[in-house]
């Protein structure tokens, strides 16, 4: 359904150095540098997929979903969504996909949610039958309906976030794409958002590709992972095999009311220790983290423990270093 | 096309809500209204030749410049507009399956008429209540009033035309000022707003009958005076259709290609 394939896209950009005299110099001499954004980016997407798009900032996330989108114009490449090519075909295109900028908005500024997404329904010619069961079921399932006539300067990011997912699926698009869906939203929110592309999937069958720096995102909805870091695929795959692989050590952070310990165990490293506190990695191979847990309780007068595990961008600091880039 | 009259409604709607813009508007408008005909009685006064355009006629000219500038100023500009560009919302713009050059074009025309609407008919019933010889009259005859509106609408269309120009042009330049000032000016003095078309040297006149400036505001209000006769009128509206033709077809050709090498600033 979403064939990608080799796809190359580069930026250039303006470069100068801080103060006055190199101002002028670039005023003269403008310097300008390109940046490999996206180097040959290749992968397919099968209908019903949720992918989770992930890599460190600047890695090329959002340029590839634009490039998905029709916005952005590759250097090469071939991209096949839906039998379209979507820089080329971009307004049939579009009338298939809904996309969710995280960190921008698609609702006019002043008016009530409501007016947008009626400008909306008319923008995608939606009939209003359609129209009014899908936004009865957004505005149940995402919880917005005494939303919809406050103007959207006064809503919450994380409420406005909730309308703005309403907005990108009033037409009932095939594929989703979601930039950064989760991004400063409380618990209860990012919960409701979750659920929400949990059963839009299921019930509609909708193909979602959404990119996060939140693994619990991750966790709870993708299926399948894909890594990208400086413009290139580093990992396509399960998130499951890339824990197996990947998470080998756990972080217990123990906080006590003793001087401290000196502990001496298999495959436990002190990270820090200060007055009361206590940070472990552990490498689960060799030591089981309820053995740990165990003898510090036996040794310890423990306030508060927990456990980690290492972060998503820790595992793509470890993938750079494997894969050397 | 129903949605993008849906875009025109939405921008008029939006525009009317701009109610203390506008009083301000009419008052400003009116000032610079008397000021500018102060200032060409003192021109006539201590002038011995005849001048290619009566006094009266300017007169006229002034008023309906003031009444319909919205309609005819180059620099009325859609801050948003130009701040997708440069702050990246773009991004959302191009994931609608519409025509951007015809979207932004409904949505630039819908504020001008807004803008216009609100302004025009209180200084109209302004300028038509001061004294003589200042006063706003009706023109001529019925065919005058009709090809005045006629080429007032045809000002209105091709004036959207030359600023979806500008807006283009910041895809390339990024800042919005530049392009609206140079253009701005330069159309201004082009559209005999500055110095008034029969005021000026018959080079520059010349120059003016060519460019397409002069089209959007000095034939429509020249007609209206009766500066112009009907047929020469006529001759003006069909070059303003030309211009617009060709404004409209070079605007799309070029926002196709701007798009291709849009950059979504701010990541």
């Amino acid at each position: 359904m979403i064939e990608v394939k080799n796809i190359n896209k580069s930026f250039k950009v303006s470069k100068r150095q801080a103060g006055v005299l190199a101002s002028f110099k670039s005023l003269i001499h403008p310097k300008y540098e390109v940046i490999q954004a996206l180097n040959d980016i290749s992968f397919t997407i099968d209908q019903g997929e949720i992918v989770g798009y992930i890599g460190p900032n600047g890695a090329g996330k959002s340029t590839t979903i634009k490039i998905m989108s029709g916005i952005l114009t590759p250097d090469s490449g071939s991209c096949q969504i839906l039998n379209r090519t979507p820089w080329k075909q971009r307004v049939e295109h579009v009338k298939n996909i809904g996309v969710v900028f995280g960190q921008r908005s698609q609702l006019w500024w002043d008016i009530p949610v409501i007016d947008s997404f009626y400008l909306l329904k008319d923008i995608y010619k939606v009939e209003e039958e359609t129209f009014q069961t899908t936004l009865q079921l957004l505005s149940d399932t995402l919880d917005i309906k005494k939303l919809l006539t406050i103007p959207v300067r006064q809503l919450s990011l994380g409420q406005r976030m909730r309308c703005e997912i309403a907005a990108s699926l009033l037409h009932n698009p095939k594929i989703l794409f979601l930039d950064e869906p989760t991004i400063g939203l409380d618990a209860v929110s990012k919960i409701a958002v979750r659920n929400f592309i949990k059963k839009l999937n299921q019930e509609m069958n909708t193909t979602v590709i959404l990119t996060t720096h939140d693994m619990s995102d991750i966790e709870a909805l993708a299926n399948r992972i894909i890594l990208i870091g400086k413009g290139q695929v580093l990992l396509d795959g399960s998130l499951k095999t890339i824990k197996e692989k990947y998470i080998t050590h756990k972080t217990v952070t123990v906080d006590h009311y003793d001087k401290g310990i000196t502990l001496e165990m298999k495959g436990v490293e002190v990270v820090s220790q200060t007055d009361g506190r206590l940070v472990l990695s552990v490498n689960i191979k060799m030591t089981k983290v309820s053995d740990l847990i165990t003898y510090l309780a036996q040794h310890l007068e423990i306030a508060d423990i927990t456990v980690d595990d290492r972060s998503v961008d820790d595992i793509i600091v470890e993938l750079y270093k494997e894969y050397s880039i | 096309m129903k949605q993008y009259l849906t875009f025109l409604k939405i921008s008029i709607m939006r525009g009317i809500q701009y109610k203390i813009a506008a009083i301000a508007g009419i008052f400003t408008q009116f000032f610079f209204g008397l000021l500018f005909i102060m200032i060409f009685e003192a021109y006539y006064a201590y002038s011995t030749k005849t001048q290619p355009i009566e006094l009266n006629q300017l007169i006229q000219m002034v008023w309906l410049q003031q009444s319909f500038l919205v309609f005819i100023m180059l620099w009325y500009r859609d801050t948003e507009l130009y701040g997708m560009i440069t702050s990246g919302n773009i991004a959302y713009e191009l994931c609608r399956p519409t025509n951007l050059y015809h979207y932004w074009y409904s949505r630039l025309l819908g504020q001008r008429l807004a803008g216009a609407f609100l302004r025009c008919i209180p200084i109209i019933i302004l300028a038509s209540l001061v004294p003589e010889p200042y006063t706003l009259h009706l023109p001529a005859d019925i065919t005058t009033l009709l090809l005045f509106i006629i080429t007032l609408l045809g000002a209105l269309f091709l004036i959207v035309a030359l600023s979806m120009l500008i807006y283009i042009s910041i895809f390339y330049t990024l800042s919005p000022a530049g392009s609206f000032l140079m253009i701005a000016v330069i159309g201004e003095f082009f559209a005999g707003l500055t110095i008034p078309v029969p005021l000026m040297p018959k080079g520059l006149q010349t120059l003016c009958y060519i460019l397409p400036f002069r089209y959007t505001a000095d034939l429509p209000f020249r007609i209206y005076s009766g500066n112009i006769s009907i047929s020469d009128g006529l001759i003006g509206f069909c070059v303003q259709l030309l211009w617009l033709a060709i404004l409209l077809v070079a605007g799309q050709l070029w926002m196709k290609k701007a798009i291709t090498r849009v950059v979504v600033q701010g990541g």
